[in-house]
This record gives structure tokens, C-alpha cells and sequence, in this order.
């Protein structure tokens, strides 16, 4: 199967830097120290993966964690083109800080923007970190946090006040 | 500063912001300029552009996006995984198809189910009437920006005939929500696919007039040609996605590199240009709706050779209530099948991509084995190429910013989410 060639090569290149390995479907995530994360990503992008296609934070408030997790592939190699790697780091929940990647890939300024104001990732050496989408004020409430919580609209349920939360 | 209609030329103090027509402009020193673009423009949805001038070249741009921002990644974690469907495919709901397809993809192979064959080649029909929708759609807009009113007026009514295709598939003339978990929601209607050959022959034909009064016209030829080149491994440095990425010799095609639904098995190329100017950009999409004219040709004689059961996986179909089936028997249609209210995914981390009309959409979900998604991500085709903005657009003239906002076919909505 080629995307066990993909996935060989990225192990190659990250050999003594992973120090765990998540298989995805569809994609295989490779976890990694934050403070190597860097060395990391230098390595995979002289493997040949080019560009970051997502980057993914995921908040874990009872592991008191926030995943972040850059997909990258690649355009320049056909080979590696057919599958996704990724490298996950873990930061803790109350003070994530993380070197920032878009010095290595330049595809990945505009999303780690979009984590730091959605999850309060502050990447550290980003060349410009600000908010992208929401207006400061939102941005400092972070919302895609698991205890920001939306308040959808009500369900009528008839008679005069009786208005019920959906399940 | 001086009210709007009263344009006083003379005595433009440093740091003082005046109104222009369509732009706020504030000097910052002598013969520099800020202007703020938007977020009212020519363009589809609503973008602000901060550009800094020095004289009238850009030095500086700044995309300011998210004035159409709907937190649908946060509103998906509250929502059953049907639901999020069509809450996804509000971010471009012409290529509503292409936007959800990649979420749906992710969902089945948390199920570990696949849709059957007919079903297959159902969304890729729907797929490619959208990706020739969607191509003409921002081809209008092009012309829009370019001040070229018949390029607004021939591709707006040409969409219309495929926008009419969608709606006698799905019912919907934009929002479709075709492709669900398991297949699609109902198979072709009586006659469909006879006038689908008569679209892709009507197409063709306004493809080549496209050409005479556009592509080829010297008027347009000299403005884009030349400007807001990306060179190829600029390209490649970016992470731009779709025709843009295409139109600077990178020959990346999702269609083509991880072959979803019935790609693999229909015969398609895939354009590549090498020049990666705004002139290429427009030729690219052009012969891509050659070529997704040419798959809608095979879709068609498939669709007819093939038995016509089976839009549904059968572990779906079989737990459908009898009156369902007999509703269908009789009419040939039916509504979506009621066991998807309450659909439970199992624990687990999917990650999926398609090649949408402006380029590859990524999703990202997790489950946890509820109702609802623990964590929908999605980076749009549109947010990948903000990016263009920032590193490509200075160092042109500012007359030049219509057209390499028009070329990148980029779409506000799509690109907030």
C-alpha cells in the first residue's frame, strides 16, 4: 500500500523525536515533546512534506491538555502526496505555549493565528500573532474551548415562559 | 475628516483619514497612504483588504477576514452528526456538494461502511455540476472586478442550467445536502440524465465564446497577463490550494492523488498551467470545465447502463420502515430516512479530503461514540488562499488588486466559516 510508504518515510525522518504514534483514518499522527517539536517538523520538511493542510487543536479538559496537531502532506512529491502525517504535541490546558512552525512552513501562519485565538495557543516566534476571524474582545474568551459554552436558541415548549434548553 | 461627496484634493494634512469612493484613506506620511478596502466591495461576501501605498504601489496588505465568520466548527460539537451537514455547506452553498462530501467521507469511515456503486457516482454528478457552478460563478465575478459586464452576465446565466440540473437532483437549488452517511438521498428523476447531455453540448458551445470575448480579448489580456504571478515553489510554500495551485505548474489534484467515490474508475485529466499569472488562473478553470463536462458525459451513460437500486448502504436500507419502502416503490423518491435523527458514530479520529471547485477542503472529526461530534475541524479551500493577499499582491500597482483578487476566486464566506 503506498500510504504505508508515507508513513515509513515520515517514521524515518522523525526517528528519536516521536515518542508515540496515533493511527487516524485517513491519517497517522506521530506525537512529540514540545520543546522538539521544531527539529520535528524541520526533519519532515526535508522529507519532502511541503505544506501544512490543517492545523488541528482539540481541547481535553479532563486530561487538563490542548492537542495541537499540524496535518501536513506534500505537493512537490507525488508519493507523499497520496497520504497525511501528522505531528501532535501536547500543552497543558492553563499556560499553552509552543514554538510557532510558520517559520518552516509558511502555510501554517494564517491557521496557528486561528488556534491562538480559538484555543489561546500563544506560538511563540510567530511573526504576526493576532486574531484572523473574531473581534479582539471574543477572541480573549477563546471559544472553541470545551467550557465556553453556546447558547443556542430555545426551544418553545408552549404555554407563556416555557422555554427549555434542546438536549 | 471631510464628508463623503465633498472630495477636496488640496491640503491633505499627514494622519488626517479621509473618504474616497469605496475606501477610507488615511495618509501616513508624504505620498503614503492606508486604505482601507471594504468590507463593501465588488467581490462576493464581505472582506476587508488594509493596503499601505507608496504612491500608488502596494507594500503592504493586509487580508482582514471574518466579517462573515460563523463559528461552525463550535456550533458542529452541539449539533447530531446529520445536522451538521447542512450547517457545513453554508459556507459555499453553490458547491454545496463538493463542501459537504469530504465531512460525510470522514463520518463513513468512522463507520467503517461505504456507499454502494449508483451511490458513488451520484455524488460525483452532483459534484461536477457544482464544480462547474462554482467555476462560473467566479468567473461573473472576475468579470465584475474587472469592469467587464458581459463576463458577469454569460457565466450568471449559464449557471443557471446547472443550477437547475441540482434542483431537479436534489430538490434544492443551492443547499442540496445530497451526499449522507450511507449514500445519497434519492436517486435521479425520469429523463434526467437526457438533459444533462444537452447541457454539457449547450456548455461547450458558450465555452468557446467565452474565449473570443474574454480570455482572448486584448482589453483583458493586458491586464492580466504578467500580474500576480505566483511562481511554482512560492506556490508550493504557501499551501494554495485548487486552480491557483494548478495555475502555477503544481499538478495536485485530490481527484487524482487519493481517488475518492467513482474518480477512480472515469477517464479525466487534469490542467496544469506553468506561466501561474491571473490570465492562467482564468484559463485553468475554463479547462476544467471541459473536463468536468466530459466526466458528467461518462456519469450519465453509467447511470443509465446501471440498475436503478441501491442510492442507500444496505445496512441502512434494510433497517427502513416498511412504509418507507413502499413510499418509494410507488413515487421513486422518498425523504431522508428517519434512523439518521439518532445516529451514533463510533469512537474515533477521521480525517478527509475532496477537491471542492476552489480547491481541497480538509475536515477533520472526532468522535466519542455520541450523538454529537466531540471536535469538527475544516480548512476551506478560500482560507488557504487568503494567504495570497499578504505575499503575493505587493509590489503591484493598486489597479492591480482587482484583478488578483478576481483570479484567486476567493469567497468570504467560505474562507470564515
Amino acid at each position: 500500500m503506498s500510504l504505508d510508504a508515507v508513513r515509513s518515510r515520515a517514521e524515518e525522518a522523525l526517528r528519536g523525536v516521536y515518542t508515540g504514534v496515533e493511527e487516524g483514518k485517513g491519517f497517522v499522527a506521530f506525537r512529540v515533546p514540545a520543546e522538539r517539536v521544531v527539529e520535528a517538523a524541520e526533519a519532515l520538511k526535508s522529507a519532502g512534506f511541503d505544506h501544512v493542510k490543517s492545523v488541528t487543536a482539540v481541547d481535553r479538559p479532563k486530561e487538563g491538555v490542548i492537542e495541537v496537531t499540524y496535518h501536513v502532506s506534500s505537493y512537490s512529491d507525488p508519493e507523499l502526496a497520496r497520504g497525511i502525517v501528522g505531528i501532535t504535541v501536547s500543552l497543558p490546558r492553563d499556560n499553552p505555549r509552543m514554538p510557532s512552525l510558520s517559520r518552516i512552513w509558511v502555510s501554517a501562519e494564517f491557521q496557528e493565528r486561528e488556534v491562538f485565538e480559538f484555543f489561546g495557543v500563544v506560538f511563540e516566534g510567530h511573526p504576526d500573532l493576532r486574531p484572523i476571524l473574531l473581534i479582539p474582545p471574543l477572541a480573549e474568551k477563546h471559544p472553541l474551548r470545551k467550557d465556553f459554552i453556546v447558547k443556542e436558541e430555545q426551544v418553545y415548549k408552549g404555554g407563556i415562559t416555557k422555554l427549555e434548553q434542546p438536549p | 475628516m471631510s464628508s463623503p461627496g465633498e472630495l477636496k484634493l488640496s491640503g491633505w494634512e499627514v494622519g488626517e483619514t479621509r473618504k474616497l469612493p469605496g475606501m477610507d484613506v488615511k495618509k501616513i506620511g508624504k505620498d503614503l497612504y492606508e486604505i482601507f478596502i471594504g468590507p463593501q466591495h465588488p467581490g462576493s461576501g464581505h472582506m476587508r483588504i488594509i493596503v499601505r501605498l507608496d504612491g500608488d504601489v502596494m507594500v503592504e496588505v493586509d487580508p482582514d477576514l471574518g466579517y462573515v465568520h460563523r463559528t461552525m466548527e463550535k456550533l458542529a460539537e452541539g449539533r447530531s452528526f446529520i445536522k451538521v451537514i447542512p450547517l457545513v455547506e453554508r459556507m459555499a452553498i453553490l458547491d454545496a456538494c463538493n463542501i459537504t462530501l469530504p465531512y460525510v467521507e470522514a463520518v463513513e469511515k468512522l463507520m467503517d461502511i461505504e456507499p454502494p456503486e449508483r451511490a458513488k457516482y451520484l455524488r460525483v454528478l452532483l459534484c461536477e455540476i457544482n464544480r462547474i457552478a462554482s467555476h462560473l460563478y467566479g468567473m461573473g465575478i472576475f468579470g465584475v472586478f474587472l469592469g467587464h459586464s458581459t463576463m458577469y452576465m454569460w457565466p450568471f446565466g449559464d449557471r443557471e442550467v446547472f443550477v437547475e440540473l441540482a434542483e431537479r437532483l436534489t430538490g434544492a437549488r443551492l443547499t442540496h445536502s445530497y451526499p449522507v452517511p450511507g449514500g445519497v438521498r434519492r436517486d435521479v428523476p425520469e429523463g434526467f440524465t437526457d438533459d444533462l447531455r444537452k447541457a454539457v453540448r449547450y456548455m461547450r458551445k458558450r465555452l468557446e465564446e467565452y474565449r473570443k470575448i474574454f480570455l482572448d480579448n486584448p482589453v483583458i489580456r493586458a491586464r492580466l497577463e504578467g500580474v500576480g504571478v505566483i511562481p511554482r515553489n512560492l506556490a508550493i510554500e504557501l499551501g494554495i490550494v485548487g486552480p491557483n495551485l494548478r495555475a502555477s505548474g503544481v499538478e495536485y489534484d485530490v481527484r487524482m492523488v487519493e481517488p475518492y467515490e467513482a474518480y477512480g474508475e472515469l477517464d479525466f485529466e487534469v490542467p496544469v498551467f506553468e506561466e501561474g499569472d491571473a490570465l492562467a488562473r482564468a484559463w485553468v478553470r475554463v479547462e476544467e470545465i471541459k473536463q468536468s463536462l466530459r466526466i458528467l458525459e461518462q456519469v450519465a451513460d453509467k447511470l443509465d447502463k446501471m440498475p436503478r437500486e441501491g442510492f442507500m448502504h444496505d445496512k441502512f436500507w434494510a433497517k427502513a420502515p416498511k412504509l418507507y419502502k413502499d413510499v418509494y416503490s410507488r413515487e421513486g423518491r422518498v425523504k431522508l430516512m428517519p434512523l439518521f435523527a439518532n445516529l451514533k458514530v463510533p469512537a474515533g479520529k477521521a480525517f478527509a479530503r475532496a477537491e471542492a471547485g476552489r480547491g481541497e477542503i480538509v475536515y477533520y472529526v472526532e468522535s466519542e461514540g455520541k450523538f454529537t461530534p466531540y471536535r469538527v475541524r475544516v480548512v476551506s479551500p478560500s482560507f488557504r488562499n487568503a494567504i495570497v493577499f499578504k505575499y503575493i499582491a505587493p509590489g503591484h500597482r493598486l489597479m492591480d488588486l482587482p484583478a488578483i483578487y478576481g483570479s484567486i476566486d476567493y469567497f468570504p464566506p467560505e474562507a470564515d466559516r
